[in-house]
């Protein structure tokens, strides 16, 4: 960078620093809407299901059916309504209070004894199909599980052929939280990176101060320099505020490196930065700038990061689309450094993607800034 | 026309050869195979009317615009090959200034000197001579959008200043702010011409164009005039008059004389009025009354561009009489408005008779926009009372309002509806219905030649258009009282004496105008001004009235700017003795 | 000359309505971006919010090689949630692509495990699941012990143990008989965007006239406060409404979700629920000085509003003492009737057990917003 003057590049620096500090909405975003998030990840938002509100229709009231609401009643999944009312717990059920009924029928001990079919009926309110899919697994899972201690309960000597034995790595209760609030920085990084400077930049556009400042003897490289570094540690501190609240306040536990904590961070936001200074670059209309940001910035981190909705699980197009977007390898490097730890081979593709990506990003909206009104 | 770097004493500061500027977006050139060498170190003005041209001209002196054809060197720099080192000489202040309004006074400095390379040890030095020299000293650590206009356009300078550019670049710097920061601007940039800078100011008020060494007069992207202003004004010597006429009849009288073929331009200036003739003008001996005065560059604009719009308001014709009634249009009883500690009104009253139209005249930050503001309704006053026809603006608001028109200061139109959607909203706020409405608004469209940008983006008429508009907008429901806010601020002349005749008819028929101003060409259109200075009403009166009492010895015949600024500094030096 | 003032009324306020929804619709750019992204949205995220796992892939380090583990694996590879199976040597090998989320989920079979099961013995599978996926790894586990359970029970009746006959378990959803995600989605989709967009209308509708200074020239004008606030509601509520009507029609016809309420029913409740949005709307306009202002402070509040809806995550996973507070989100109470008209045909007693709520917060904002518009005037 021939000529580059790190005077000139620091003045900017320096506004932008102060113009972040004092405008108020810059400090929401970077600050409130990220205690907000974690407040809201570490309380509110959960994806273990407990408690899902079951009804049990007992048309059988034998001792077998009774043990079989016990196995219903001792497994924490479900908070169990027993009742001998078909219409009550339909009616339940239409309007949301439960979430299913397992009904056992009139004569399912009898059947059952007899060793003819003696079927349960599972009913499910397919309007909330995640819950939906939960009751039926789970149900299914106790009542197998009671027909087998059925039968083992009678044969203390008899041992069940396969025994799994379950490890879970990294996260061996399956907590929600550790891996929700580790992921919500992406979505706090994006919003930082690609938001807040899109808007920003519109805004020296609607002022006129871009034009004022185009004529004098700073070059692109130090402007541009100048207007992402402020944004680029604003997103750091931000970034800092989350693992620590996380960490501390919250106990998320945090095996990998800081070190490449920072550098993933680092590259994300260069990204995300990138993002936000090319969409300044093709709109100088606010409303326009946050909806395409909201697009491609927002919504990605979101949805199409793995975040919260399983990737693997998506259409095939729209896993493809997810390649193509940097926060889907943000979210895996945040959660295994998190959870796992420093994993080299899940780290180094990933960091590699991220960072061409940001070169891109970077490359395509230096060539479009150029020191000219037209 | 005259290529002034032939003359050999100044070599050319800036050459702009055969320059060609098109817009996709436009459908003619903004700039059309321009050729002109400017001078160093004079003041050189560029004149036109509104979309001339002049901010596309600078900025591409600035190198901020690519040309589409030809080239301009700024000291045998090329705008575009050499735009780095074009930037270290030159300083530009675009319209806005290019402050940022969430920095302070000396932060802003600071960033432009960085900018500018300015030499760290001679920082603290040229801040404090820049303060001194702008008499922002005492505001050095406010934020940029707390400074009044005229305090932004002299902080807008020194920024450009810090680089010691030989070139000065200025766009419309004296836009919305008062004569008095005007006339300091004015006296700063001479400071630095006589220190060897080479200034480029564009402007639209031609009082300035008159005070500039040379002038670039373009028209419609084309270069009509290059050369010294009294050159051009020496094409209408001879065909200039003032004519002291009945201060009842003026606007009559004007009307008429605007309507003769062979008269020009006119324009009201107090109790006399100002008359340019057409080279086919002979003065008749009955008209002894008719004083030969010195032409001002002003007059010549407008006999160059054509000639003035002529006298008729078909607006006006179409427009009932209001009828005739005791009620004061517009009265002001002790109106108070206090911000916190601060009296930014202050025990203001005034009667405002039906069709007079009454001035709001004061500096910066006077706090006249206070007193405007509770006059229409905008402001709650703090004490007193503020009546529209008798109405009472606190309580029967709707009422009230029905009988004010008010045009803001920057047109504000909705500028992404078309024209004729922007009028059937602003019937239809006014409570115009069905037949009425259709009628009103076919009588605006014909009044104001719309019908061509019926469909039209409000916000991408030419300026004179958007007068128009705004003007129509504020007008159809037939105020008793029109509130205009720096209604011709930017404006270049033409469309000013047209908005003018507008206004003059709507006065002949009964309507009350309350405006107010920074122009003093547009003071002399008022009956009445009040001069306002720091909250408080320290002058009203008729222009000549205000000019009388403003008479010293050094100046005995001062003009209105002469009296607006002589009677602030009596204020201001009262202030000083009372304080030691 | 009671009904002559108030058709004048009349005609101003609409004069300002139809002049608010130009605003929006005639500018190309705009009016592009009023109805690109919501299609966009609807179209992707109707596919991807879901909490479904599918695609799995399994690791399976097999030692045994006899026919029980092969029979094993066949049953997973045989169940629609598994894709791929990937075999490993070694468990180093099996354990490193857990580490690199290779495969989600790895089962390792001892070389003995055949032979244990054949000899009547307990035999052991170890199975690793990568909890960095909480959400994933716990449905899938709930696949595997089906698949287990199953076998389990037919190895034993093989032995010649007496064991209980497999119970039959029946199923039925209720509404959504193939339980797909689209039913699920596609209404909250309707709800969330026709909210994301009354909400932007009005958030940057003041603040825009404010920064171009139009805003007084409206002061000035006869209206009063009441009519502007009016003037500024309708039109984001018919904009929003004519929006997830389009929507709605997209639903209908491209992604053949049932519609099985009443029409009037959904239209009325949607009314009430985009008013009370409305009006957060119009809070947000009053205490904003610039656009940039607006919209942050409706990202501030949009961004904890979803995930607190139930959209996201099931209210019922929250803990008890917020789940309540939820109630506060008017989005909640609009979820439940969207849906409910939509799949469940639910009564008018039921949308109003919902309606009143979003009433109440509408009367709220809504007063609010007035509040500080009046307190910003004067």
């Amino acid at each position: 960078m021939r000529g580059f003057s790190f005077r000139r590049f620091f003045a900017y620096f320096k506004k932008e620093g102060k113009q972040i500090l004092r405008d108020p909405s810059t400090f929401q975003i970077a600050f409130i809407l990220p205690l907000l998030m974690i407040f809201i990840f570490a309380y509110g938002v959960s994806l273990d299901a407990k408690n899902i509100p079951l009804g049990l229709l007992l048309e059988d009231t034998s001792p077998t059916a009774r043990s079989l609401e016990n196995a219903f009643l001792s497994t924490e999944y479900f908070k169990v309504t027993t009742s001998y009312n078909r219409k009550d717990l339909i009616n339940n059920l239409t309007n949301g209070h439960l979430r299913g009924i397992v009904t056992v029928p009139l004569n399912f001990s009898k059947n059952l004894l007899r060793g003819d079919p003696a079927p349960l009926q599972i009913l499910l309110d397919g309007s909330e199909p995640n819950t939906a899919h939960f009751v039926l697994n789970y149900a299914q899972g106790v009542i197998k599980n009671w027909n087998i201690q059925q039968a083992t309960a009678g044969n203390p000597s008899l041992n069940l052929p396969i025994n799994p034995e379950q490890r879970i790595w990294f996260n061996p209760s399956l907590k929600s939280r550790d891996v929700l609030l580790p992921g919500s920085i992406a979505i706090i990084m994006s919003l930082i990176g690609t938001l807040l400077t899109a808007l920003v930049v519109a805004r020296e556009w609607e002022r006129g101060t871009m034009e004022a400042i185009m004529s004098t003897q700073i070059r692109i490289s130090e402007m541009f320099l100048g207007k992402l570094l402020p944004y680029f540690l604003l997103g750091l501190a931000s970034m800092t505020l989350c693992v620590t609240f996380s960490v501390t306040l919250f106990a998320v536990p945090f095996r990998g490196s800081y070190l490449i904590l920072l550098l993933s961070t680092s590259i994300f936001l260069l990204a995300a930065l990138g993002l936000g200074l090319l969409i300044s670059s093709t709109t100088r209309n606010q409303f326009v700038a946050s909806q395409i940001s909201i697009m491609l910035g927002f919504l990605p981190a979101f949805i199409l990061s793995g975040f919260i909705f399983e990737i693997n699980s998506l259409p095939w197009i729209i896993q493809g689309l997810t390649y193509l977007l940097p926060p889907r390898y943000f979210v895996t490097i945040l959660q295994s450094s998190f959870l796992s730890g420093t994993i080299w081979e899940l780290i180094l593709p990933n960091l590699f993607f991220m960072l061409l990506m940001a070169l891109i990003l970077l490359g395509i909206s230096s060539k479009k800034i150029v020191k000219r009104l037209d | 026309m005259n290529r002034a770097s032939q003359q050999g004493d100044h070599k050319s500061a800036i050459h702009i050869n055969n320059i060609t500027k098109i817009f996709s977006d436009m459908d003619r050139p903004a700039l059309d195979q321009i050729n002109a060498s400017i001078r160093c170190g004079i003041m050189t003005g560029l004149v036109g009317p509104d979309g001339a041209g002049k901010t596309t001209l600078l900025r591409l002196m600035a190198g901020l615009l690519l040309p589409t054809k030809g080239t301009i060197e700024v000291m045998g720099f090329n705008t575009i090959t050499n735009s780095e080192r074009l930037h270290a000489i030159t300083g530009y202040m675009p319209q806005k200034f290019g402050l940022y309004e969430d920095l302070t006074v000396i932060e802003n400095l600071d960033l432009y000197a960085d900018l500018h390379d300015l030499k760290e040890k001679d920082k603290k030095s040229t801040f404090e001579r820049m303060l001194k020299f702008t008499s922002l000293t005492p505001f050095t650590h406010r934020l940029a959008g707390n400074l009044s206009g005229g305090m932004k356009q002299k902080l807008g300078l020194a920024c450009s200043l810090l680089g010691r550019p030989k070139i000065l670049l200025l766009d419309e710097p004296s836009v919305g702010v008062d004569p008095l920061s005007r006339r300091e601007l004015r006296k700063m940039v001479l400071e630095l011409i006589q220190q060897g800078m080479s200034v480029v100011w564009s402007t639209s008020y031609l009082d300035e164009a008159d005070k500039c060494h040379e002038v670039l007069l373009l028209n419609e992207g084309k270069l009509l005039f290059y050369g010294s202003p009294k050159e051009l004004s020496k094409r209408v010597e001879g065909r200039v008059f003032q004519i002291d006429v009945p201060l009842k009849k003026r606007r009559s009288l004007l009307k008429e004389f605007l309507n003769r073929e062979d008269i020009r331009d006119g324009v009201i200036q107090g109790s006399k009025v100002r008359l340019v003739g057409a080279p086919s003008f002979q003065l008749e001996p009955q008209d002894s009354k008719w004083q030969l005065v010195t032409p001002k560059f002003e007059d010549a604009f407008v006999d160059f561009l054509g000639g003035g719009p002529g006298g008729s308001s078909m607006l006006a014709e179409k427009m009932p009489s209001k009828k005739a009634n005791t009620i004061p249009p517009i009265q002001a009883e002790h109106l108070t408005k206090r911000f916190g500690n601060f009296t930014a009104a202050n025990n203001i009253s005034f009667t405002v008779q039906r069709g007079e139209i009454f001035g709001l005249l004061g500096p910066n930050g006077a706090g006249k926009s206070t007193i405007f503001k509770m006059l229409c309704g905008l402001l709650q006053p703090t004490e007193g009372k503020a009546l529209v026809s008798g109405l009472d603006l606190k309580r029967s608001t709707s009422k009230a309002r029905t009988k004010i028109g008010y045009m803001a200061q920057k047109f504000s139109l909705y500028g992404d509806l078309s024209v004729q959607e922007n009028l059937n909203f602003f019937s239809g706020v006014y409570g115009l219905i069905g037949h009425e409405r259709e009628k009103k608004i076919d009588q605006m469209v014909t009044v104001f030649d719309l019908f061509p940008y019926l469909d039209s983006n409000a916000g991408l008429l030419p300026l004179g258009y958007k007068q128009r508009l705004a003007l129509a907008c504020s007008v159809m429901h037939e105020p008793d009282v029109l509130f205009l806010d720096e209604p011709t601020s930017g404006v270049d002349p033409l469309t000013r004496r047209e908005f003018w005749s507008h206004i003059n008819g709507m006065v002949e028929k009964g309507v009350t105008i309350m405006v107010t101003t920074h122009f003093m060409e547009e003071a002399e259109y008022c009956d009445r001004i009040s001069l306002i200075y720091k909250g408080i009403n320290i002058a009203i009166g008729s222009p000549d009235y205000i000019k009388a009492s403003a008479s010293t010895k050094k100046i005995p015949d001062p003009t209105l700017e002469d009296a607006f600024i002589t009677l602030i500094e009596k204020i201001d030096s009262q202030e000083t003795r009372r304080d030691h | 000359m009671r009904i002559k003032k108030f058709k004048k009324t009349w005609y101003r306020i609409k004069a300002l309505i139809i002049k608010e929804i130009l605003a929006v619709w005639r500018d190309k750019k705009s009016r592009f971006m009023l109805i690109a992204p919501p299609l966009v949205q609807l179209i992707i995220l109707s596919h991807a919010a879901t909490l479904e796992v599918l695609n799995i892939s399994l690791g399976v380090n097999n030692q045994d090689n006899g026919w029980y583990s092969h029979e094993l694996i066949q049953r997973i590879n045989g169940s629609p949630y598994f894709k791929y199976v990937y075999e490993f040597h070694n468990p180093e090998d099996m354990h490193s692509a857990i580490d690199t989320q290779k495969v989600l989920i790895a089962i390792q079979f001892q070389s003995n495990f055949s032979r244990l099961i054949a000899a009547n013995q307990p035999a052991q599978l170890q199975i690793v699941l990568d909890g960095r996926k909480s959400n994933a790894s716990q449905i899938v586990m709930g696949y595997l012990n089906l698949i287990l359970q199953d076998f389990n029970v037919e190895i034993l009746k093989n032995q010649g143990v007496v064991v209980p006959e497999p119970i039959d378990i029946e199923f039925r959803s209720f509404f959504n008989p193939n339980i797909d995600y689209l039913y699920f989605t596609i209404p909250s989709l309707v709800a969330i965007l026709s909210m994301l967009l009354a909400l932007m209308v009005t958030a940057m509708s003041v603040s825009r006239e404010r920064e171009n200074g139009t805003f007084d020239q409206l002061l000035v004008s006869p209206l009063q406060p009441w009519q502007i606030l009016i003037g500024k509601m309708v039109p984001a509520l018919v904009i929003s409404i004519a929006e997830s009507t389009l929507l709605m029609i997209i639903a209908l016809f491209l992604f053949d979700v049932p519609f099985t309420g009443s029409l009037i029913l959904l239209y009325s409740s949607m009314i009430i629920f985009l008013l009370s949005i409305v009006g957060i709307g119009l809070f947000i306009s009053s205490i904003s000085h610039t656009q940039q202002q607006s919209i942050l402070g409706t990202f501030v509040f949009v961004t904890p509003t979803i995930l607190l809806s139930g959209y996201a995550t099931p209210i019922e996973n929250m803990p008890l003492w917020l789940q309540p507070f939820t109630n506060l989100l008017p989005i909640k109470h609009f979820f439940i009737i969207i849906k409910g008209i939509f799949l469940k045909n639910i009564s008018a007693t039921d949308v109003w057990l919902h309606t009143w709520p979003m009433a109440l917060i509408a009367l709220f904002t809504l007063s609010l917003a007035g509040f500080m518009f009046k307190r910003r005037l004067g």
